[in-house]
C-alpha cells in the first residue's frame, strides 16, 4: 500500500523536492498530490527577469510542464490555494473546499512580495493598486510588460535597489521605460555588498540610464486616477506611470500559523527539514528557518530538498541538512556580481584585499580570516569566481601572493565571463568544442560537468580548459548543475579518492589493476578510463612488488614509445642532461639512415627524437640504438634540461650538466599522476628555464642552489614557487626526490605540479618537505628509493616480447605515410 | 595505396584468423580481412569482439585501444565505442562491428556480414 504524500507548494522547492523524492524511486513510495497557489506547471522564478528584459519568453523558463506531472502520476491541482491543515487528522483544506488526506505532508509555500507602508497603494476595495506591481510570479511579469508596452506610460519607479529591483528595473528599461530606483539602504544591493562595492555597482547601473536615490524612503504613491508619482521622504517628487516594489520577501507562513505549526520568521525545521514537534509533515525553501536562517536564494533550497527526500522516503537517514554558505553569481542589470560570506572585515586581525577600477565598474574585494576566505565580492569582472567560490565553499589553503586571488597572473587571457562569451566561441581548443555544443549538452540532459564532458569531449585534451569548461556547464544549467561525486575520485570507475583508494589497496594486499577491479569496482566491473591511472598508482606504490598486467596501460606504455598521428611512434633515447657524445650521434645517425627515419627533431627537452617508426620496427631499432629509453611517451619523470653551467660558461656559478645528469640518473622513468619535466640552471640568467619546471633548479651565487616546483610553461604557464635554497648537490637531489613523491603520492591523476602546488600550498609542502611536520619524510625518500630501485629499462623487452604480437602493427593499411618526410 | 584489392564477397562468410592465443588477455590485435582492417579484442573473461580498425574520427588504430568489457578508447583522440555494436559514446560516427567466435581448435572466426 502506497503512503499519501501532499506537497503544498508547486513553485522551484515543492517541485524539486518531489523530483529528489521520484529519483529515489518514491513513485513506488507514494501517491503524490501537489498544490499549487499559480495555475501552471512549475517553473523557474529566477528567469523571471530575463522574461522581464524579453531574453527568454515565458515558455522558456518552465522546469516542468503539465505533461511531466502526469507522466509521474503525480495528481496536480493547479491554482488551488491550501488554507488549513488538520495535523490530527492529518488532512488538508484548499480554498476550493477540497480536503485531501495525507500521511507524509511537505509545506513548499515560498515567500511573497513585502510591501512596505506607504499611502496610496492601495484601491479603496483593499487590491493593490493598478498601476502599482510586486514582481515575484509569472502573472506579476506579463502583467508589467502589457502596462509598461502602454504607450501612455513611459516612466516607471522601482522601490527597493536590491538584486530584484535592479533586475526590474534593467527590465523596464528594455521595455522602453524610463526607470528611478529608490532604496532606503545607503547603497544598492546592501545585503550582499559593501559601500564602495554598492558605489562603484551604482556607477554602472547610472551609466545605463536608470537614475539611482539611495537614503531614500518612499512614503506616498500619488495620483487620483491614475498614478503620476511617488514622494520620497526627503520631500523630493519622482513623476511615473507606474511603481514596482521589490522591498525584500517575506516567508509565506499563514498555513503553518492557522495549523498551530512551529512558525517563528519561517516554519521552524530541524536538520532532517522535519517541522519542529511534527513527525510527518516536512518543509523546504524559502518559507523555512533552519537552525535561525531564513534564505532566500536558490542553491540553499536544492541542499535542502535532497536532505529531505533522503529522510522522507528512508533511502538514507543519516543525511542532515546543516545550512549552507551562501554564494551568489549573477548578471544584475546586465553587470556581473558575485557576492560570497562576508562584505568587509569584521575583525582587526581580517585581512582585506581590495582592488576598485570605478572607471570600467571593477571592484573586487575578498575578506580572510585565519589564512581562509570568509568573504568575497567581485563586481564588473567574474572571471576569478569559480576559484573563489571553491575556496570559499571547502576552506581552501590561500595562495601567499593574495593578489592572485584576483587576477589569473600570467595565464592565458581566454577567460572571458561564460555568459559575454558568443555560442561559436572555443571552449575547448584540443577538441574544438565550442559554448554552443556545450550548451546544448547541458540542455540534452548532461547536468554535471563529467556528463557535459563525456558527451562533448571538452576538456579531454590537454585538460587546461577544465575550469572553463565547468563554468559554461553551470551558466548553461542555471545553477541546477549536479554535484558530481565522481569529481573526487581518483579514476572514474571506482567510487575511492586518493587516500582512500590506497589504503584499500593497502589493506587489502591488492597487487594488480584487475584486483583493484574486482574487490573496489561497483559490481567488479572494469572501466577502460581507470586502467591507465591504476596502473600507474599500483606501480608507484608496489615498485617491484606490482603485478604488471599489460592490458592495463596505454599503447604508448605498452610499446615503450610516444603514438603519433598516423599511428606511427617517435622514438626518444635517453640523452641525459642533454649532454651527448660523438658515439651517441654517429649511431643516431647510422640508425636513422639505416631505418630511413622519416623526420629527426630536436626536443623541447633537449633530445633528439626520431619520428615516423613503425611499431613493428621499434624493436629493431631500439638494438640499433643500444641506448636506454629517453622515456618521451609516459606519465612520468621525462628529462632534465640544463644550461651549459660553469665548465664553459663564463658566467656559470654551479655544475648545472652535472645536476642534471645525476637527477637524470636517479629518477630516470618514475611514474607520477602526470608527466614531469626538471631543468638545472647554472646562473640566475636561467638558460635552461628552471622557473617553468615541475622542478626547477637555479645555481646562485655562494655555491648554493634554489630549487622550485610547480612551474610551466605548456597549456599553462606558471612561475614555479621557490621551496627552498640549499648548499649542495645532494641535498637538491634528496629534496627534488621528496618533493616528487609527496607528488605521486597526494596529486590528483593528470594532476600537473602547476596545478597541484597552488592547491596544497608552497607553505604546507614546506612545512611537510623541510620541516617534516607530518613525521614523512623518511618514509617518503624510502619509497623513492624503492622505485629508483625497481628501475628497469624498458628498451631492454624487444629481446623478449612480453606479450604476443607486443610490436605487430595496428595500421590502417592504406594511409602510410602521412607525415611527410624530411 | 592499398595492393589488397577487395575481392566479391557474398554474405556470411566466415573468416578463420589463426589462433586465439595471438591476443593477450584484455588487449586487442588487428587483421587484414577481405582488405579490410579489423580489431579483434580478447577480454579478460575470454570472449572475442570484433569492430572495424579504423577510427572514423583521424584514422586511428583501434586494435591499441584501451578496453573494458564494454568499451574501446581510441589511443589517439580518446574517443569511445561499444564493442558489442560499435557505437560511439563520445559523439563521432560508429565503427561496424563483427561477429566473432573461437572455434573448437582454438581458432578466431571472423563473420562478414
Amino acid at each position: 500500500m502506497r503512503r499519501r504524500l501532499v506537497v503544498i507548494g508547486n513553485g522551484m522547492a515543492g517541485a524539486r523536492a518531489v523530483e529528489e523524492i521520484l529519483a529515489r524511486g518514491g513513485s513506488e513510495l507514494f501517491d503524490i498530490t501537489m498544490f499549487g497557489d499559480e495555475p501552471y506547471g512549475n517553473y523557474n522564478r529566477i528567469m523571471l527577469s530575463h522574461v522581464l528584459s524579453g531574453e527568454e519568453s515565458d515558455a522558456d523558463i518552465f522546469l516542468n510542464a503539465l505533461p511531466w506531472y502526469q507522466q509521474n502520476n503525480i495528481t496536480l491541482h493547479a491554482g488551488a490555494r491550501v488554507d488549513r491543515i488538520d495535523k490530527f487528522s492529518k488532512h488538508v483544506f484548499a480554498a476550493d473546499g477540497r480536503v485531501e488526506p495525507y500521511d507524509d505532508l511537505i509545506i513548499a509555500t515560498g515567500s511573497r512580495s513585502h510591501l512596505p507602508p506607504m499611502e496610496g497603494a492601495y484601491a479603496p476595495s483593499g487590491a493593490i493598486r493598478h498601476g502599482v506591481f510586486t514582481f515575484r510570479t509569472l502573472d506579476d511579469t506579463r502583467k508589467m510588460i502589457q502596462f509598461a508596452r502602454n504607450e501612455h506610460h513611459s516612466r516607471a519607479v522601482v522601490i527597493g535597489g536590491g538584486l530584484l529591483g535592479l533586475e526590474a528595473a534593467h527590465g523596464l528599461q528594455a521595455n522602453g521605460m524610463d526607470v528611478a530606483v529608490v532604496h532606503s539602504g545607503g547603497h544598492l544591493m546592501n545585503s550582499q555588498l559593501g559601500p564602495d562595492g554598492g558605489a562603484i555597482l551604482r556607477r554602472s547601473v547610472e551609466a545605463l540610464g536608470i537614475e539611482v536615490h539611495t537614503g531614500s524612503r518612499t512614503t506616498a504613491i500619488l495620483g487620483t486616477e491614475r498614478i503620476t508619482g511617488v514622494s520620497l521622504r526627503d520631500q523630493r517628487e519622482l513623476d511615473c506611470d507606474m511603481v514596482v516594489v521589490t522591498a525584500g520577501i517575506r516567508p509565506n507562513v499563514d498555513v503553518a500559523v492557522v495549523s498551530g505549526l512551529a512558525v517563528e520568521r519561517g516554519i521552524v525545521v530541524d536538520d532532517h527539514l522535519r517541522v519542529m514537534d511534527e513527525d510527518h509533515i516536512f518543509a523546504v525553501g524559502e518559507c523555512v528557518q533552519h537552525r535561525g536562517e531564513v534564505y532566500g536564494l536558490v542553491a540553499p533550497l536544492w541542499e535542502q530538498a535532497a536532505v529531505l527526500a533522503d529522510q522522507v522516503t528512508g533511502v538514507d537517514r543519516s543525511s542532515v541538512y546543516l545550512g549552507s554558505r551562501t554564494a551568489t553569481k549573477l548578471k544584475v542589470a546586465g553587470v556581473d556580481v558575485a557576492s560570497m560570506g562576508l562584505a568587509g572585515p569584521e575583525r582587526e586581525t581580517d585581512e582585506h584585499i581590495v582592488f576598485s577600477e570605478p572607471g570600467r565598474g571593477v571592484f573586487k574585494s575578498i575578506v580572510i580570516r585565519d589564512n581562509k576566505m570568509v568573504g568575497a565580492t567581485l563586481l564588473g569582472d567574474s572571471r576569478k569566481v569559480a576559484y573563489l567560490t571553491q575556496a570559499f565553499d571547502e576552506g581552501l589553503p590561500l595562495p601567499e601572493e593574495r593578489l592572485s586571488l584576483m587576477f589569473d597572473l600570467g595565464s592565458p587571457g581566454e577567460e572571458e565571463s561564460v555568459a559575454e562569451l558568443a555560442d561559436n566561441a572555443q571552449v575547448c581548443n584540443c577538441n574544438g568544442v565550442s559554448k554552443g555544443a556545450l550548451v546544448a549538452a547541458v540542455h540534452s540532459g548532461c547536468t554535471s560537468v563529467s556528463a557535459a564532458m563525456d558527451a562533448t569531449r571538452a576538456g579531454k585534451g590537454c585538460g587546461s580548459c577544465k575550469l572553463m569548461v565547468s563554468q559554461v556547464v553551470e551558466w548553461a544549467a542555471g545553477g541546477t548543475v549536479e554535484e558530481d561525486p565522481a569529481a573526487s575520485y581518483y579514476v572514474p570507475g571506482i567510487p575511492l579518492d586518493k587516500a582512500a583508494l590506497m589504503a584499500e589497496i593497502r589493506a587489502r594486499g591488492l597487487r594488480s589493476v584487475s584486483q583493484v577491479f574486482a574487490a573496489l569496482a561497483p559490481g567488479g566491473l572494469e572501466d577502460a578510463k581507470s586502467k591507465m591511472a591504476l596502473a600507474s598508482l599500483l606501480k608507484m606504490m608496489l615498485a617491484d612488488q606490482y603485478v604488471d598486467e599489460r592490458d592495463a596501460r596505454f599503447i604508448n606504455d605498452r610499446v615503450h614509445a610516444n603514438i603519433q598521428r598516423d599511428g606511427t611512434f617517435s622514438v626518444v633515447p635517453q640523452m641525459k642532461g642533454g649532454v651527448t657524445s660523438v658515439q651517441q650521434l654517429r649511431r643516431i645517425a647510422d640508425v636513422a639512415e639505416k631505418h630511413s627515419i622519416p623526420m629527426i627533431k630536436l626536443t623541447g627537452g633537449q633530445r633528439i627524437d626520431l619520428l615516423g617508426v613503425p611499431k613493428e620496427n621499434l624493436p629493431q631499432v631500439w638494438a640499433d640504438l643500444d641506448m636506454p629509453s629517453g622515456y618521451a611517451y609516459g606519465k612520468s619523470f621525462r628529462t632534465v634540461k640544463t644550461c651549459v653551467g660553469k665548465d664553459y660558461c663564463r658566467f656559470g656559478t654551479g655544475d648545472s650538466t652535472g645536476l642534471g645528469i645525476g637527477l637524470e640518473s636517479r629518477f630516470q622513468g618514475i611514474e607520477a599522476p602526470a608527466k614531469l619535466k626538471l631543468a638545472v640552471s647554472g646562473c640566475p640568467r636561467n638558460c635552461a628555464e628552471s622557473l617553468v619546471k615541475d622542478v626547477g633548479v637555479v645555481a646562485v651565487e655562494g655555491g648554493r642552489w634554489e630549487i622550485y616546483v610547480g612551474g610551466a610553461a605548456g597549456a599553462h604557464i606558471r612561475k614555479g614557487d621557490l621551496l627552498v635554497t640549499v648548499d649542495t648537490p645532494e641535498e637538491v637531489t634528496l629534496l627534488a626526490g621528496r618533493f616528487m613523491q609527496y607528488y605521486r603520492e597526494n596529486a590528483n591523476w593528470l594532476e600537473r605540479t602547476y596545478a597541484f602546488v597552488p592547491r596544497v600550498g608552497i607553505e604546507h609542502l614546506r612545512r611537510v618537505i623541510l620541516d617534516d611536520s607530518e613525521g614523512i619524510a623518511d618514509r617518503l625518500d624510502a619509497a623513492m628509493q624503492a622505485s629508483v630501485d625497481a628501475y628497469a629499462d624498458p628498451w631492454s623487452e624487444r629481446h623478449d616480447p612480453l606479450t604476443p604480437g607486443q610490436f605487430r602493427t595496428s595500421l590502417p593499411l592504406t594511409v602510410l605515410p602521412q607525415v611527410p618526410v624530411r | 595505396m592499398s595492393t589488397l584489392s577487395a575481392p566479391a564477397v557474398e554474405s556470411n562468410v566466415q573468416r578463420v584468423l589463426g589462433p586465439i592465443d595471438q591476443i593477450p588477455f584484455g588487449e586487442g590485435r588487428a587483421f587484414g580481412v577481405d582488405g579490410e582492417q579489423v580489431a579483434v579484442f580478447r577480454l579478460r573473461d575470454g570472449s572475442l569482439r570484433a569492430v572495424s580498425g579504423v577510427c572514423p574520427h583521424k584514422g586511428g588504430p583501434i586494435a591499441d585501444g584501451t578496453i573494458d568489457n564494454d568499451m574501446v578508447i581510441c589511443p589517439l583522440h580518446q574517443h569511445a565505442f561499444e564493442l558489442d555494436s560499435g557505437c560511439s559514446t563520445t559523439g563521432t560516427k560508429p565503427l561496424s562491428s563483427y561477429e566473432v567466435f573461437a572455434d573448437e581448435a582454438g581458432n578466431i572466426v571472423l563473420k562478414r556480414p
